[in-house]
């Protein structure tokens, strides 16, 4: 077996704790003012560009680049709090967390510098919005099959192909997409594939919405007819974005994000068995509480450990893997631990609606991201068994 | 965090591998091995851990003793080493003398309680002690009226019904009858009854984390030996998935009983956040036990249904721990209705207190 599994108890240090206090009254205030309303963030939609500026304009967002361009050098701990304070009251991050998380992180890692200085600042500003091009119809889990072309011309390549299941591309300026340069080899069947930043607003592209179950437009269609992309916009080395996937894996697998997705029935679920639940609710939640709060001490050691320089790789899976199954599952145990509390409009219409759109949206959940199947075979392999 | 001594580790490593070994134990036709291992836990002041010094112990901190024990979970170590460090804990709170010899706690249930009679005799029935047969003495926590005492009694002077638990280590009904113990002191002010559970509860999370990580092991290894279908049965999916999840199971016990610990080891008080951590902690630690066991169970196949292996070692000793010191259910039940009357928005609050 490969390495013992670790899960320090780490605390979030004083420094976290305080930055805590000041995410937790912008958000109050934010309410208040009806800058954000934390029903329509669930039910409608979570991108807000002018709230987005609002956070960036407070140092929210980028907030562990370097200063150079736009960023502010901090922990990751401390944007651990930013991010699910953010959560835990429906702020509608969809504008900027794209960017924050995993797309302006590549740029600093693979961009040349004219570019990064130009963008990374209007990501870290709340202005600018971006979207993972990578699922395909023929291609999702098996990310290397993706087949839409990149081939070469004077200055740069022409795109043609489609991508799809593109979350946000209709309302976002960039996408970081994987394109095919080559065939892949014998050797290799993960080489061929290349990353590059994509200007959506240009001739070439077209995008379609995919509207899901739940009735929302997130997805869309994303076809590429002859879309040229200058060669300044290619990221890392050609044919190599396989060596490109590092242990950003690690904490992109194991943030707040993966676990408090359906967070809102929980409390709403609390509020309407009422102070006095009998033994059978007061379980049921008392369960729940203790599920959530062990995830979350897991997923704050993943993210102290990344902190302290380690590469908690196995352990991210993990986080995943039984986040999402939980997250997935709290709208069924709310459902049944909500069976016997009466029916009332005035104590259920609000539960009621939270739990069944959270119903309605579970599936995904174990599919965004990182199948579970998927996510077992990581596992698996850091076991060594594969 | 907590500072963990690393030499204590490695040195009560080496007397469980040389004096534990599941194998061996398993293989044993005398109980020899039983004197012999708990001379050596006595003779490095391992059993006496959490007494202080000034009263004869080796005044380890809580998070070493607790260390100690996830150690003793990993090797399914059949002696009452958990007990006996809590009960030199329980009778230390009163500032009594700690004896040497095999100890055990009474109560072990949170609903049994034992009463102290006018004449300073102790009084009822408990259910599901822990090795009450071997123990020389038994420490009781109990109740003058509403006043929490410590207790030493004699094993010899309970009457004491033997039930082998799961896994033969003993869940013994202990009847107190007119009982006059060796020493008693109230309790200190403040000192709960939930406290001693807590404490209790903490051991048994700890000797779950250690013991799933052996179980772990013991499936991979053996699914990477076994062929079948000619090829290790580590490669069909099906097993690499079950083998996963017995990872994340185990996982997420190592990361419960590790907050516990530490928060345990670094409160400066005993109280609601300590219990939040703790019951938190069995819950989560005694939800991991039926999947994980199951599992390790299904990878190894009729093999590790056998007595002969060593597998039923630990998960029968599981089974035992996940009952002891409140069931997932009593701790949840506890934990919920302090939530629901703490209220829909203190929830987030009580999650992110540290």
């Amino acid at each position: 077996m490969s390495q013992a599994i670790q899960f320090d108890p780490i605390r979030l240090p004083r420094e976290a704790e305080e930055l805590r206090l000041e995410v937790r009254d912008f958000l109050a205030e934010e309410i208040a003012n009806g800058g954000f309303d934390p029903h329509r963030t669930i039910m409608k939609s979570g991108f807000d560009r002018e709230f987005s500026k609002r956070v960036g304009a407070r140092g929210w967002i980028g907030m562990t680049w370097p200063k150079k361009y736009g960023g502010h050098e901090r922990s990751f701990l401390e944007r651990y709090v930013v991010t699910e304070e953010f959560r835990s009251q429906n702020a509608p991050v969809t504008s900027h967390f794209t960017a924050d998380r995993q797309s302006g992180p590549v740029l600093l890692k693979y961009a040349e510098e004219h570019i990064k200085e130009d963008i990374l600042p209007k990501i870290t500003a709340g202005d600018c919005c971006f979207c993972i091009g990578l699922s395909e119809p023929n291609s999702g889990s098996d990310l290397f099959a993706a087949s839409t072309r990149a081939t070469q011309t004077d200055g740069g390549y022409l795109i043609n192909g489609t991508k799809l299941w593109t979350s946000n591309a209709h309302q976002a300026e960039y996408m970081i997409g994987l394109f095919r340069t080559s065939p892949p080899t014998k050797e290799n069947r993960r080489h061929g594939l290349t990353q590059f930043l994509v200007n959506l607003k240009q001739p070439g592209i077209t995008i379609n919405p995919v509207r899901n179950m739940a009735g929302k437009h997130d997805f869309n269609e994303v076809l590429f007819e002859d879309l040229f992309i200058p060669d300044d916009h290619l990221l890392g080395e050609v044919d190599s974005a396989w060596k490109q996937a590092t242990s950003e894996l690690a904490y992109e697998r194991s943030g707040p994000e993966r676990f408090l997705e359906t967070f809102y029935v929980l409390p709403e679920l609390v509020r309407v068995i009422g102070q006095k639940p009998d033994a059978r609710a007061a379980e049921g939640i008392g369960r729940l509480v203790a599920q959530l709060h062990t995830l979350r001490r897991m997923s704050v050691s993943v993210n102290g450990m990344l902190q302290a320089g380690k590469e908690p790789v196995i352990e991210g899976s993990i986080v995943k893997d039984v986040g999402t199954i939980w997250e997935q599952n709290l709208p069924a145990k709310a459902r049944d631990l909500a069976a016997f509390v009466d029916d009332t409009p005035s104590n259920r219409s609000n539960f009621d609606e939270l739990l069944q759109y959270a119903t309605n949206i579970a599936p995904k959940l174990t599919i965004q991201g990182g199948t579970t199947e998927v996510l077992r075979g990581i596992i698996a392999r850091g076991l060594g068994l594969r | 965090m907590s500072e963990v001594d690393p030499l204590l580790i490695d040195a009560t490593t080496k007397i469980f591998e040389d004096l534990s070994d599941p194998q061996t134990l398993n293989s044993a036709t005398t109980s020899d091995w039983r004197s012999a291992l708990w001379s050596a836990l006595e003779e490095s002041g391992l059993t006496l851990a959490w007494v202080p010094t000034d009263n004869g112990g080796s005044g380890a901190s809580l998070a070493d003793g607790f260390s100690i024990l996830e150690l003793a979970g990993k090797f399914a170590v059949p002696i009452p080493l958990g007990e006996t460090l809590l009960a030199g804990w329980l009778l230390s709170k009163s500032d009594l003398d700690c004896p040497s010899g095999m100890m055990t706690v009474a109560p072990s249930r949170p609903r049994d309680k034992i009463q102290i009679t006018e004449d300073n005799t102790l009084e009822g029935r408990a259910f599901g002690i822990p090795f009450a047969n071997v123990a020389e003495n038994i420490v009781v926590l109990a109740y003058k009226g509403e006043a929490p005492h410590i207790a030493q009694v004699s094993g010899k002077d309970c009457v004491i019904k033997s039930n082998p638990g799961q896994s033969g280590d003993g869940r013994d009904t202990i009847t107190f009858s007119n009982t006059t113990p060796i020493k008693i002191a109230p309790a200190p002010e403040g000192f709960s009854g939930q406290e001693f559970c807590i404490m209790g509860a903490t051991i048994r999370s700890m000797q779950i984390s250690g013991a799933l990580q052996s179980i772990l092991k013991l499936a991979t290894d053996y699914a990477q030996e076994r062929v079948a279908f000619e090829k290790q049965i580590s490669k069909f999916q099906a097993v690499q998935h079950n083998l996963a999840k017995l990872a994340s199971e185990t996982a997420v016990a190592i990361a419960a009983a590790g907050s516990a610990m530490d928060t345990i080891n670094t409160a400066t008080q005993y109280n609601e956040l300590v219990f939040f951590e703790a019951a938190s902690a069995k819950i989560r630690t005694g939800e991991s036990v039926g999947e994980a066991a199951a599992i390790a169970h299904q990878v190894h196949g009729a093999i590790g249904f056998t007595e002969e292996h060593i597998l039923h070692r630990y998960t029968q000793r599981l089974w035992d721990w996940r009952d002891d010191f409140g069931s997932e259910s009593e701790w949840a039940v506890e934990l919920g209705e302090m939530v629901a009357e703490r209220g829909a928005d203190e929830l987030w609050p009580l999650l992110t207190a540290r």
